[in-house]
């Protein structure tokens, strides 16, 4: 084990150590006294490594990341996981905005809430299937040009009066599955896209993934799973094939 | 038949294909040519025809005609004469038929003034002399990415840490045009090109496919708005990194990569499923603002841990200088500014023709506002849109610009005609297309040798323009307005291009 104290460490600095600790072939990295500095994880390429930070990364947290896990003891901010292509990020609370902008592949397994524009234009390819697991509620616009990938939000932080996720869900989807544990109404959805009954398949899918959470986080899995979810998917893989013509 | 016409979506055809029926000898080049449906044979009369309705004028079967049967003709325009109605009404009818909005290609057509034709070049005469390119050494060479305020010498080595620099031997670079929009043999020339000229070929937004990995050295590669293709190799393998936020074509929207045209190779180069629309968003949505810029050109630099320069390329639009400041303070090496002529890309009619600004005026705005700002030294600018000769070239340097992007006039050198059919995926001179049958008329051997022929010529061209004017380093042409002169501009123009009239 491999212990960095990042206290009054600059964030340049701080991912230099890393990195170099990295590359002198340390495989267990434990951060101390993390505060909001920005990119830690970012463009790391090596599977086998696991990071885990005591209190609260900055912006960008795995953003390029494809391969290391990052565990965040503590509540993570905006842009956890953008672009990434591999790994996985473990968030012992809640993260910012801006989660898995793009993110092609890799897990994400967030404890709590998340913020506005989550899993935005989150893609897959072949065997590349981002998975985003978030245990609370998520704010507007999530999942909006959603084009892969799968997100599973389960609500467990909803107060009765309060909607799962803000509007315009899935605004712009034209590929993946969103499965939302509960229900949702109907006018947080874009006209677009429809929700349906999970099918078995999904429901395997449902379960693996919760199954990891509750691991995870130590939740009862059985009482997650005792709600039904509904699955958000696209109406159609072209959802904007009928706007344009071809011109003169 | 399939040739009848069709009442309820006719239009006036644009052009006529005149056939010179004692030439024709029935070869069927022509017809095996045309992608576009316009010629086929009619084996009863023995005879070619045309579909003047389906031509797009790319002269692909004038070219292709071993007897020269083949001419094709603007169409007159045959309804009643009508000013102010004339250029629209058949845009109006194929909204209404089609209920979309047209897709066009290949930059703003439209006859906006062209600052670079009101521009003259100084020479030297008596006072101090010109210099002979073919006799003496002229330096042409040209490094981009943040220079330093000051330097520090320590024993006869630079002390100051310099940041990492693209070097160029010449200052055309090619611009982003992705594999997808691009047929994979263009891609090829333009790389080779590249390889062999000493410059740069930007990727695009569409990743890159692996066979073209082999020209890292030479490569661009472009992060956008939907990150296609975005992993940590293709950042490792581009020599700069380039965040676009808008192109010249299309400013402040989105791309949009139709289904049909993502097959298997594009799918796999662009990491995203087959048959699948590739939507950029209109925005990158961790991209909010010049602080967000920051961190998303801080992260990128953190990813290739500080080793290449990060450019921003934004599209010229109103607020371009204060937007230029904001760019270069939130630590861009390069800006790229685009002009509204600029845009092989596909683009909504609307836009293409009325969003945007000339790049002369964008350049000469952006590079006072730097100037003045005391922060010119802390960034590149690379000039693109619209740039259609070595001329052009010598002028952008002069206004102000580091190097230039050429785009439109390196599919010229390929053997584009500009019928701006780009978006429907069916060149006929194989550029834009990804159908096998179309792409293989691109050869990258003779390609690549027209691309290098021409920034050949080009280099040949600026050489002997600035040893004209007395200089023999680009470095010494970069800003030099004094070197401009206009010609019938207004007080306003020349006082926003900073030059001074001609005659004083």
């Amino acid at each position: 084990m491999y212990e960095i104290d990042a206290k009054d460490v600059y964030y340049r600095d701080l991912n230099e150590q890393i990195r170099n600790a990295i590359k002198n072939h340390n495989k267990e990295l434990v951060i101390e006294n993390v505060c909001g500095q920005y990119y830690i994880g970012c463009g790391l390429s090596d599977p086998d490594v696991t990071i885990t930070l005591h209190g609260v990364p900055g912006n960008d947290l795995g953003a390029f990341m494809n391969g290391p896990e990052i565990v965040v003891l503590d509540d993570a901010q905006d842009g956890v996981g953008n672009t990434m292509n591999g790994g996985r990020i473990i968030v012992h609370g809640s993260a910012g905005d801006v989660l898995a902008y793009s993110m092609r592949g890799g897990s994400l397994f967030i404890e709590r809430d998340v913020g506005y524009r989550a899993c935005i234009h989150m893609k897959a390819y072949k065997e590349m299937n981002p998975t985003v697991v978030v245990g609370g509620c998520a704010g507007a616009f999530m999942g909006e040009y959603m084009a892969g990938g799968t997100l599973i939000l389960l609500g467990l932080t909803k107060s009765k009066n309060k909607p799962i996720t803000g509007n315009y869900l899935a605004t712009g989807m034209h590929g993946g599955s969103i499965f939302i544990r509960g229900s949702v109404e109907p006018h947080l959805l874009w006209e677009q896209v429809k929700t349906e009954e999970p099918s078995l398949e999904d429901y395997d899918l449902i379960k693996e993934n919760v199954k990891e959470f509750c691991n995870i986080f130590k939740n009862d899995y059985n009482e997650i799973m005792n709600e039904e979810f509904v699955k958000v998917v696209p109406k159609s893989t072209r959802p904007y094939g009928d706007l344009y013509i071809p011109g003169p | 038949m399939k040739w009848m016409k069709n009442l309820k979506t006719y239009t006036p055809p644009a052009f006529t294909v005149i056939r010179d029926n004692d030439r024709c000898i029935r070869c069927k080049a022509c017809v095996e040519q045309c992608s576009f449906d316009a010629t086929f044979y009619d084996e009863e009369e023995d005879k070619v025809w045309n579909w003047d309705s389906n031509c797009v004028s790319c002269n692909r079967c004038a070219a292709i005609c071993p007897t020269e049967a083949i001419t094709i003709e603007k169409r007159d325009y045959s309804y009643r004469r009508n000013y102010s109605w004339e250029s629209h009404i058949d845009g109006l009818k194929k909204r209404a038929i089609f209920g979309g909005t047209p897709v066009v290609s290949m930059g703003n057509d439209k006859p906006y003034k062209i600052y670079w034709d009101h521009m003259l070049l100084n020479a030297s005469q008596v006072t101090n002399p010109s210099i002979d390119p073919l006799r003496e050494p002229m330096e042409l060479k040209t490094f981009l990415g943040k220079k330093p305020h000051s330097i520090s010498v320590e024993n006869v080595s630079l002390k100051t840490k310099l940041s990492p620099q693209l070097e160029l031997d010449v200052p055309i670079m090619f611009a982003a045009m992705s594999y997808g929009a691009l047929s994979y043999n263009v891609v090829e020339a333009l790389g080779r090109a590249a390889k062999e000229m000493g410059t740069f070929y930007n990727s695009g937004e569409g990743g890159l496919n692996k066979d073209h990995y082999k020209f890292k050295g030479n490569i661009i590669v472009q992060v956008a708005s939907g990150r296609f293709g975005v992993h940590k190799p293709y950042l490792d393998v581009g020599s700069a990194i380039e965040i676009k936020i808008g192109q010249g074509a299309k400013p402040g929207i989105g791309g949009h990569l139709p289904g049909e045209k993502v097959t298997e190779t594009i799918s796999e180069t662009r990491m995203m499923p087959q048959g699948s629309d590739a939507i950029s968003p209109a925005p990158h949505h961790d991209v909010y603002s010049i602080e967000d810029l920051r961190q998303l050109i801080y992260a990128l630099k953190e990813a290739t841990e500080y080793t290449k320069p990060i450019i921003v390329k934004i599209a010229a639009v109103h607020n371009v200088a204060a937007i230029a400041s904001g760019i270069t303070r939130a630590g861009a090496d390069i800006i790229c500014i685009d002009g509204f002529k600029g845009g092989t890309g596909a683009s909504p009619q609307v836009i293409r023709d009325n969003v945007g600004l000339p790049i002369e005026l964008a350049l000469a705005v952006v590079d006072e506002r730097l100037r003045s700002e005391g922060i010119r030294q802390d960034i590149s600018i690379i000039a693109s849109g619209g740039i259609r000769n070595s001329m052009d070239v010598v002028k952008a340097i002069a206004l102000g610009a580091d190097a230039v992007y050429i785009g439109t006039a390196a599919l010229l050198a390929i053997g584009c005609t500009m019928c701006q059919q780009c978006h429907t995926g069916r060149c006929a001179w194989g550029i834009t297309t990804q159908d096998p049958h179309l792409s293989k008329r691109v050869n990258p051997d003779i390609a690549s040798e027209r691309l290098i022929n021409l920034l050949k010529v080009w280099s040949l061209e600026i050489k002997e323009t600035m040893g004209a004017m007395g200089i023999n380093s680009i470095e010494s042409l970069r800003g030099n307005r004094l070197n401009l002169r206009g010609i019938d501009l207004s007080d306003r123009e020349l006082e926003i291009l900073g030059i001074l009239p001609a005659g004083e």
